[in-house]
C-alpha cells in the first residue's frame, strides 16, 4: 500500500515537473518584505509586479511570478532561493534588495545554475567569479566613472584631485574609478588625498589640495563626513567645485552643511519621477505605476524591479528558450536595451553600465542637471 | 610647499592642537589628584556640545545665553558622576574605580543614542566668528581659528593661576600627594574633589562647544576618538602635570597636521604617525614630556 501512495505521489511530481516546462515559465522572486529592508524589497517586488501585468507572456507562454520573502536575514535568503529552485523548479530568479542577501542566495543558485538577476545590490563581491549572478543596477565604484566623465566631457574641468576615506570600500572603490576614467580621458590627477571615517579635522587636507590647485574635487564620502569637509572647504576658501556620489544623497547634508553645499554635485541613478527628459521606458513606466498605485511615487528601487523583468524578457526571447542554462547565455550578450534606468549592457562581470544621473544642490534642494554615460 | 600654504597649516594645527589640550587638561587633572583616568570625559565633551545644540537650535535662545547654559548643565552632569559612579569608589582598589569609569563612558553614549538619536545634528556658527580675513599673504583666517587657541591658553592659565596661587589648589596638589593626611589637616577632601570634577567638566564642556564650532556636527560619539587623542596627549606631556597636557595636545595637533603636509601620499595614515611619536617619546621618557619622575624605591 505504501509503495503504491509512493508511486502515485512520483507520478504527480512528475506530471507536476512537465506541466511546468511546457506551458508556463515560472520566474522566482527573492526579496526582502519584512525586516529592516522592507522598505526597498517592497517597492522593488511592486516594480517586477507592474511589469509582469504588462507583459504577462513570453514567447507566448504564461509568466508565473513566484514570490518569496527572504525576511531581511542572510539565512532566510539562501532559504527562499533553495525553495525556489527545489520546490517550485523555476526557470529564473529575480532579486534582492541588499547585498549580503544576494550574497547568500547567489551560492545556492550558482550551485544549482539558475540564473539570477540583482535589482539594486551594488556591491561588486555579488557577481564577482559568479557564473549565473547578474544585475540590473551599477556597481558603486561604476559611480566614480560617471563623476569623472561628467567633470571632464561635460564640464570642460582638466585638473582633478580625490579625496577618500581610506578605511571604506565603498570610497576607496570609487576613487579609483575616477581616476583611472579621467586619466584616460586625458585629465591630469593633481592630488589623491585620503581620511579616515569618523575623522572630523580636514583642513590640513584642503589646504594641501589648496596648493595643488584643482578644478574639481571627487568626494565620494557618507553625507556625515562629506557635510563638513565642504563646510571646512568654504572656511578655508577654496574656489574649486566638488563632485560625490550616491552615499551623499541624503537632505541632511544641506542641514549640516548649511550654504556650504550650494554647488555640490553628486552622482545617481537615472531615473527620478520628477525628472524632466524621461526616455519612452521611463514615461511608460511612470504612466502605468500611477494607474496602479495612485497615492505613491515610484522611485529608484520600484523602476529597477520592473528592469529586472525587462532584461529577463529580452534574454529569454533572445534565447527562444526558457531552459535556465540558455537564458543564462542570453543574458550574459544584453546589449543596448532600452530600460526605465537607461540604455543597459551588461559588462564581463555582469554588472550593468548604463547611464547615471548627476544632480547638483540649488537652492538647498537636488536638481537634476542630467545624464551621463561613463567612460571606463 | 610655499609660505603662505605652510603659515595655514599652521593656523590649522594650532586650532586642532588646542583644541586637544584643552581636553586632555581635564584628563591630567583628575588624574593628577585621584590617579583615576577619568575615561568618561569624552562623553561630557560630548554633552556639552549637545546642550548648546538644544539651547541655540531647539529652543532658539541667543547662542551666548546657550553657551552658559550648556556650561553650568555639562558641570552639573560631570559632579554627578562623580556622586553617584566614583565617590563610592573612593577607597576601592584603583582598578575598580577605572572600570566604573569606563561604564560611565559607555552609559553615556548609548544613553546619548537613545534620546538624541544617532542622527549628526547641524551647530549654530555665529557669524561673526565665520567671516573671512584674508592676510596680505594670502593666509585666509577665520576668527574662530584665532578665538579657539586664545580661549583654551587662557583657560590652561587660568586653571594654573588657581591650582598654585589659590588656597583650594594647594588643596588638590595636597591630595594628589597624600589624601588622608590632607583629611587629617582639616581639608574637606570631598568638596575639594567635587570641585576638581567641576572644573574639568567645565573645561570639557568649553572644548566640546568649540569643537562642535570648529567642526560642526554633533553626535553621540563625538566624544570619542577627541577623548582618546586628548588621553594620548595628556600621557605624552606627562600625566598629572597640565602644562604638560597643553603641550601634548599641541604637539599631536602638529604631528596630524604636518603629517599630512609633507606627505600628501600617506594622509590616511596620520594618527599613525601620531602614535608613533608617541611610543618614541615614551621609550625615551616613559614619565612624559613634563612628567613627575618616579624614584626607583631601593
Amino acid at each position: 500500500m505504501r509503495k503504491f501512495f509512493a508511486a502515485c505521489l512520483v507520478v504527480a511530481l512528475l506530471a507536476g515537473v512537465a506541466f511546468a516546462d511546457d506551458d508556463v515559465i515560472k520566474v522566482g522572486v527573492f526579496n526582502c518584505l519584512t525586516g529592516q529592508n522592507a522598505f526597498g524589497g517592497q517597492l522593488e517586488l511592486e516594480g517586477t509586479q507592474l511589469a509582469h501585468s504588462l507583459m504577462p507572456e513570453i514567447l507566448g507562454k504564461k509568466v508565473e511570478l513566484v514570490i518569496v520573502d527572504n525576511k531581511s536575514d542572510k539565512v532566510e535568503a539562501a532559504n527562499a532561493v533553495t525553495r525556489l529552485i527545489e520546490n517550485d523548479k523555476v526557470n529564473a530568479i529575480i532579486g534582492t534588495y541588499g547585498s549580503s542577501l544576494a550574497m547568500a542566495g547567489g551560492e545556492v543558485a550558482e550551485k544549482a545554475g539558475i540564473p539570477v538577476i540583482g535589482t539594486s545590490c551594488t556591491n561588486p563581491l555579488v557577481t564577482e567569479g559568479k557564473k549565473y549572478y547578474f544585475r540590473v543596477c551599477f556597481i558603486d565604484p561604476f559611480q566614480g566613472a560617471g563623476a569623472a566623465t561628467y567633470a571632464f566631457r561635460n564640464l570642460g574641468l582638466k585638473k582633478a584631485a580625490t579625496l577618500v576615506d581610506m578605511s571604506n570600500d565603498y570610497s576607496v572603490g570609487l576613487g579609483k574609478f575616477f581616476r583611472d576614467s579621467y586619466k584616460k580621458m586625458g585629465g591630469e590627477i593633481v592630488a589623491n588625498l585620503f581620511y579616515q571615517s569618523g575623522d572630523t579635522d580636514f583642513t590640513a587636507q584642503l589646504t594641501e589640495l589648496i596648493a595643488k590647485q584643482p578644478d574639481i574635487v571627487f568626494l565620494p564620502a557618507y553625507f556625515a563626513e562629506g557635510a563638513i569637509v565642504l563646510k571646512q572647504a568654504k572656511e578655508l576658501g577654496a574656489n574649486f567645485r566638488f563632485i560625490g556620489a550616491d552615499a551623499m544623497d541624503n537632505p541632511e547634508i544641506v542641514t549640516l552643511g548649511g550654504d556650504a553645499v550650494e554647488g555640490f554635485m553628486h552622482t545617481t541613478f537615472a531615473y527620478d519621477p520628477s525628472m524632466q527628459e524621461m526616455n519612452e521606458t521611463a514615461a511608460k513606466f511612470t504612466e502605468e505605476w500611477r494607474k496602479v498605485h495612485p497615492d505613491k511615487d515610484p522611485n529608484v528601487n520600484s523602476a529597477l524591479g520592473y528592469d529586472c523583468y525587462v532584461m529577463l524578457k529580452d534574454a529569454i526571447e533572445r534565447a527562444g528558450s526558457a531552459e535556465p542554462e540558455k537564458i543564462r547565455d542570453a543574458l550574459e550578450t544584453t546589449k543596448d536595451l532600452p530600460t526605465v534606468t537607461g540604455i543597459t549592457t551588461i559588462n564581463a562581470t555582469h554588472d550593468a553600465e548604463k547611464e547615471m544621473g548627476i544632480v547638483e544642490i540649488r537652492g538647498g534642494k537636488k536638481t537634476f542637471l542630467g545624464l551621463v554615460k561613463p567612460e571606463v | 610647499m610655499s609660505l603662505n600654504i605652510f603659515v595655514q597649516h599652521v593656523i590649522n594645527a594650532l586650532s586642532l592642537g588646542s583644541l586637544y589640550g584643552l581636553v586632555a587638561v581635564g584628563y591630567t587633572m583628575v588624574y593628577g589628584i585621584l590617579r583615576l583616568i577619568n575615561f568618561a570625559h569624552g562623553d561630557i565633551f560630548m554633552l556639552g556640545a549637545y546642550f548648546v545644540y538644544f539651547a541655540t537650535i531647539v529652543y532658539k535662545l541667543p547662542w551666548a545665553v546657550g553657551v552658559v547654559i550648556a556650561i553650568i548643565l555639562t558641570t552639573v552632569c560631570g559632579l554627578l558622576v562623580d556622586r553617584i559612579a566614583y565617590k563610592p569608589l573612593r577607597n576601592a582598589p584603583r582598578i575598580s574605580a577605572l572600570i566604573s569609569a569606563i561604564g560611565v563612558s559607555f552609559f553615556i553614549e548609548n544613553f546619548a543614542v537613545v534620546v538624541f538619536t544617532g542622527m549628526p545634528r547641524p551647530v549654530v556658527q555665529p557669524p561673526i566668528l565665520m567671516q573671512p580675513i584674508t592676510l596680505s599673504s594670502g593666509v585666509r583666517l577665520i576668527p574662530l581659528g584665532i578665538l579657539v587657541p586664545v580661549v583654551a591658553f587662557v583657560l590652561v592659565g587660568a586653571l594654573m593661576w588657581l591650582l598654585y596661587r589659590t588656597k583650594p589648589g594647594l588643596a588638590m596638589r595636597a591630595i594628589s600627594f597624600d589624601i588622608e593626611t590632607t583629611r587629617m589637616l582639616g581639608v574637606s577632601v570631598n568638596k575639594i574633589i567635587a570641585l576638581a570634577f567641576g572644573l574639568g567638566s567645565a573645561l570639557a564642556a568649553v572644548a566640546g562647544i568649540l569643537w562642535a564650532l570648529r567642526y560642526p556636527r554633533v553626535e553621540p560619539f563625538m566624544g570619542m576618538t577627541p577623548g582618546i587623542k586628548a588621553f594620548i596627549a595628556a600621557v605624552f606631556g606627562g600625566i598629572g602635570s597640565v602644562p604638560g597636557a597643553m603641550i601634548g595636545g599641541l604637539i599631536l595637533g602638529f604631528v596630524e597636521i604636518m603629517s599630512v603636509a609633507f606627505f600628501p601620499n600617506l594622509s590616511g595614515y596620520k594618527d599613525a604617525f601620531a602614535f608613533l611619536i608617541l611610543i618614541l617619546i615614551l621609550l625615551f621618557r616613559p614619565a612624559g614630556l613634563l612628567g613627575e619622575r618616579l624614584e626607583d624605591k631601593i
